[in-house]
């Protein structure tokens, strides 16, 4: 029987994060992010009037769009798809042209002081050893997980399955893989 | 040993991204100002060409194919002090990517050079080709003289390519810009024809401020007319499009309908740039007043500032903005 290709993506339970950043730092240090960078950060949302108060802690990073902008505006092809759908940047194809940076819909992009984009990779070089993108092995409140929403065994498919979920400006027509469940 | 203190951001702060976007800056400005003024120039010199079925009558209208391709040249350079990883600029030519404007501009740049080039030659008077092959080293004297042999004898299909690569070059100044919906302000397809329209009323200014024939000029006064009420008519349909396109249309909208960039646009761009040059060439025209260089300067600054302030409101404008 024929398998849908492998279309990698990840949950963030908003109802689990308590936003102690332990994914920030364990990016930096797996990917050895430059300092004063974020290739992940946390977003504290509060909303509504005083004292009916509500907030969402939120993991944010790359979506690693299904039709993703920064690839179809990148002239060199540095910006492309690769294995289960995942977002890179070839850094010695990039001219520094910023034009992905542009047309990113979640600003998740920026210039690494060495002169390519940068941008969070699933940590697909963890991912192909079998392992969990750092982010994801760190997490205390197991918030976040990662896996491919095709094969409906895995745990991300049945989260989308069984719970409520969002995706950030689903009005940008990009097809997020950065899934919130609420 | 100084100890060191490392504070590590764990909420987003990445330079040139937050608060807000700002990784293009004068370099992209620059470039798309003359880039505009070049595709001006193309178009011009072509049509004046087909309208009066004869080689340029002014001397400097007929080096100003040499002078686009050096302001061309010019504004490459900025486009490439923009890069950050610069001594990868090649990469632009081991690919194209079609659903990239940019990819598009950096072929389009590329074939405009020896276009250009053949159109000068070929447009280039007797005393004008004795004084360039005096100039020219002997061992280069052969392929000049094919080069100029084939700018004469391709004349009208060059000046319909250069015509095409103008108009060409002139949409995609506007279109590398509106083909990116991401950045609110830019979400719209006739930035492409806006900035052709602008591009050929800079142009036209920049012929202006040259000393013309004065059917060359008022050729070109007429044309210039027509280009700004273009851009008038298309800054109209930039908004009838920003209003009929949901919360985001509104939002880029209310950028310049109330918001920081609506001082700068109404008063640089829209009055100062294009209805006030309007209205001292219509008066020169009808009333047959003596020409000043007041109206193509206030268009050359009002093309300036257009592509300054729309650059900047849709850095500006991001998804993560909207209330």
């Amino acid at each position: 029987m024929s398998r849908a290709a492998r279309r990698y993506a990840m949950t963030v339970d908003t109802r689990l994060c308590v936003g102690c950043k332990a994914c920030v730092l364990s990016c930096k240090a797996e990917n050895d992010v430059p300092d004063g960078f974020c290739r992940d950060w946390i977003v504290e949302d509060v909303a509504g009037e005083f004292p009916k108060l509500s907030a969402e802690i939120r993991s944010e990073r790359c979506n690693h769009c299904t039709d993703a902008p920064c690839v179809k505006a990148c002239p060199t092809g540095a910006s492309h798809v690769n294995e289960g759908g995942v977002v890179l940047v070839t850094h010695g194809k990039c001219s520094g042209c910023k034009a992905c940076i542009a047309a990113c819909p979640y600003d998740a992009r920026f210039v690494h002081p060495k002169g390519y984009v940068d941008k969070c990779t699933f940590c697909l070089h963890r991912v192909k050893k079998g392992l969990e993108p750092g982010c994801v092995a760190v997490c205390p409140t197991e918030t976040l997980t990662f896996g491919d929403r095709n094969d409906s065994s895995s745990a991300v498919a049945r989260k989308l399955a069984s719970r409520r979920w969002k995706v950030n400006h689903p009005e940008s027509g990009a097809e997020p893989n950065l899934f919130f469940l609420v | 040993m100084t100890p060191t203190l490392l504070e590590t951001v764990t909420t987003r702060a990445n330079p040139q991204i937050d608060p807000v976007l700002h990784v293009w800056g004068w370099e992209i400005v620059l470039y798309l100002f003359l880039g505009g003024i070049v595709a001006g120039i193309f178009v011009l010199v072509g049509a004046l060409e087909f309208a009066s079925g004869e080689k340029p009558r002014s001397h400097p209208l007929r080096l100003m194919p040499f002078v686009a391709l050096g302001l061309l040249s010019l504004g490459m350079l900025a486009l490439w002090l923009d890069l950050a990883h610069r001594f990868w600029a090649w990469r632009f030519y081991a690919a194209f990517r079609p659903t990239s404007p940019m990819s598009w501009g950096a072929w389009i740049l590329v074939l405009i050079y020896p276009a250009g080039l053949l159109l000068g030659l070929g447009g280039l008077d007797d005393g004008q080709r004795g004084w360039l092959r005096a100039k020219t080293p002997r061992f280069l004297l052969a392929l000049l003289e094919k080069l100029v042999a084939w700018g004469d004898a391709w004349r009208r299909p060059l000046l319909f390519l250069n015509v095409v690569m103008g108009v060409g070059l002139g949409l995609y100044t506007g279109l590398l810009l509106g083909t990116m919906p991401s950045r609110l302000a830019w979400n719209s397809a006739v930035l492409g024809p806006l900035f052709l329209a602008s591009g050929v009323s800079t142009g036209a200014a920049l012929l202006l401020l040259l000393t013309l024939d004065e059917g060359e000029r008022k050729t070109l006064v007429r044309w210039d007319a027509v280009a700004i009420g273009a851009e008038i008519i298309l800054i109209g349909l930039l908004f009838v499009g920003f209003a009929t396109s949901g919360e985001t249309g509104r939002y880029a909208a209310g950028l310049f309908l109330g918001g920081p960039y609506t001082a700068v646009f109404w008063s640089l761009v829209f009055v100062m740039g294009l209805l006030v040059p309007l209205v001292i060439e219509g008066l020169e025209a009808r009333r047959h007043l003596p020409f000043v260089v007041l109206a193509p300067v206030l268009i050359l600054a009002g093309g300036l500032a257009l592509r300054w302030i729309l650059l900047s409101a849709g850095l500006y404008s991001a998804f993560r903005l909207l209330p």
